[in-house]
């Protein structure tokens, strides 16, 4: 293939997100702008890990919506890989995981993530099945699980299917929207540690969205604070120092605790300073 | 007191013996009440009959059955297209859809005139009776069923960059469903009632037919009969709808 052969000959440094003077928010019905994060300057390298951090009504979804291609910028510039978004999405550089699992019930485990081989068969411009599906879902550990029915798994399960069916499309970014928001914390940490297994194994660039400061401590190389009413930069933080060589570290380690005591700090900030 | 729940045996016995119940009181009582045999027939007699006279009844189910099957065919299969249209296009639907859905406040049994008066007295007026009355239920469950889809639902498509025809029928089309299939269990019965009401204004063969001529002429156990296959032929469409739902549900998706 033309096309593979170029990307992985050209180590350019285009990186994965590019974001300049960025508005992002809703149009009203009378066309009105109604901006929630103004004037984002914002680049995110190929195979980082980025974490979004930030209270409600931050703009941290809306910013993964028009990465996603699901929603148009009111004003600034936005590449994702070097292209547009729609561009990017219809040759399936990204990927997203939402926060409901949004899997279809009648397909089997097996036959959800299989779903990106079966749409956009008219459109995409870049196909790829290298990897079968019962690869990826044996990634995320779920093999055993393949010819059940998603009314069958848990929460915790649900959200590793959604991450095996966005991984299916085998895309360069993968956005994550709070995915682990509504599970019980030892379920939430155990997957912290097997979406770190499949980042390493990937080389994807993961964007993270979550509103638990520990959570973006343990998984992010930069933590992106976002501060509501109006959205804006409160800080981006870079805790790569933090990390091992596979990205990992120990939650209860005092650099740890400090760093998450610190991002405490600046959520505070964000909030009282309106 | 008894624990709530019945066994096996009871839960099919109660119902045959609270049937039976019935149907003798009738055999014996309403003889004994003095109501005539052909204002009121007892059971047994309309059971001989239908032995008796088997081949004249068949012979005026037949065309019923051939005019509820198409009716069937052609309503809910209208209804589906036209659901699916307004699944493509809001403004159509914005257009037509309350129309429609007025059109639907006239009764069938006005209705039916009308319809005879515009196609005449053979097969066709009575198709489209018994495909008038199976349209709008099904209509309305489809366009329902094809717009019961979530917004990360839409999302998720559209990050695939799934065409409208990919979202229709991978997400769309299996949602609706359920819902189809409840509204076609009641066409079947409904289709059959849309037959029978149309032979009896302009026809002389069917069991609407029958019916109506039964009833001028005082032949009361020719009407029960008729009244009993018409019933029973609703409940064979009804058995062969839920029967094609099961099989369909078994294998595109595993579970019933």
């Amino acid at each position: 293939m033309p096309n593979e052969a170029r990307a992985g000959a050209a180590p350019e440094p285009t990186p994965a997100i590019a974001a300049t003077g960025l508005t992002i928010g809703h149009r009203l019905a009378d066309g009105a702008a109604s901006p929630v994060l103004r004037g984002l300057d914002l680049s995110v390298a190929r195979g980082e890990f980025l974490a979004i951090l930030g209270p409600s009504g931050c703009g941290k979804s809306t910013l993964l919506r028009v990465i996603a291609d699901l929603l148009p910028p009111l004003e600034g510039e936005i590449a994702v890989l070097g292209r547009t978004p729609s561009e990017a999405r219809r040759r399936r550089n990204v990927g997203f995981v939402f926060q409901d699992a949004t899997l279809l019930p009648w397909r089997t485990v097996r036959q959800n993530v299989e779903l990106p081989l079966q749409v956009g068969r008219g459109s995409v411009e870049r196909r790829v099945a290298q990897t079968s599906s019962g690869d990826w879902l044996d990634l995320v550990g779920l093999s055993a699980y393949a010819e059940r029915y998603p009314s069958q798994l848990s929460g915790g399960q649900r959200q590793r299917v959604a991450i095996a069916r966005a991984l299916q499309s085998e895309p360069d970014i993968l956005l994550m929207d709070e995915p682990f928001g509504a599970l019980d914390e030892i379920t939430r940490e155990r997957l912290n540690d097997e979406l770190l297994a499949v980042w390493r194994r990937t080389r994807a660039t993961i964007i993270f969205v979550t509103h638990s400061i520990m959570e973006a401590v343990y998984l992010g190389q930069r933590v992106l604070v976002l501060a509501a009413d109006p959205g804006r930069v409160q800080a981006l933080v870079d805790i790569t120092r933090l990390k091992d060589v596979e990205g990992r570290c120990r939650r209860e380690a005092s650099d740890v605790v400090e760093m998450a005591a610190h991002l405490r700090t600046l959520l505070q900030e964000g909030a009282a300073a309106r | 007191m008894k624990r709530a729940g019945l066994g096996a045996a009871e839960a099919i016995g109660l119902p045959a013996a609270g049937a039976l119940s019935l149907l003798l009181a009738w055999q014996f009582v309403v003889p004994a009440a003095g109501v005539p045999a052909y204002i009121l027939p007892t059971p047994l007699s309309v059971l001989q009959h239908l032995v008796g006279d088997w081949r004249f009844l068949l012979s005026n189910a037949l065309p019923t059955w051939v005019e509820a099957a198409l009716g069937f065919l052609l309503g809910n299969g209208g209804a589906v297209l036209l659901a699916s249209a307004f699944t493509f296009s809001r403004r159509l639907q914005s257009a037509y859809f309350p129309v429609i859905l007025l059109f639907n406040t006239i009764p069938v049994l006005a209705l039916a005139p009308i319809i005879i008066l515009i196609f005449g007295l053979g097969l066709l007026p009575k198709v489209i009776i018994a495909a008038l009355i199976c349209f709008f239920p099904t209509l309305v469950n489809t366009v329902r069923g094809l717009s019961l889809v979530s917004a990360s639902e839409l999302d998720l498509m559209h990050v695939l960059s799934a065409s409208w025809w990919e979202t229709f029928w991978h997400l769309r089309v299996p949602r609706s469903i359920p819902l189809l299939f409840a509204s076609l269990r009641i066409a079947a019965t409904t289709s059959v009632i849309g037959a029978v009401v149309g032979e009896w204004i302009g026809s002389n063969q069917g069991l609407g037919a029958v019916i109506i001529q039964a009833t001028f002429n005082y032949q009361a156990e020719r009407l029960f009969g008729a009244v009993i296959i018409a019933a029973l032929s609703g409940l064979a469409f009804f058995g062969v709808v839920t029967f094609a739902e099961r099989a369909l549900l078994k294998r595109n998706l595993g579970v019933a």
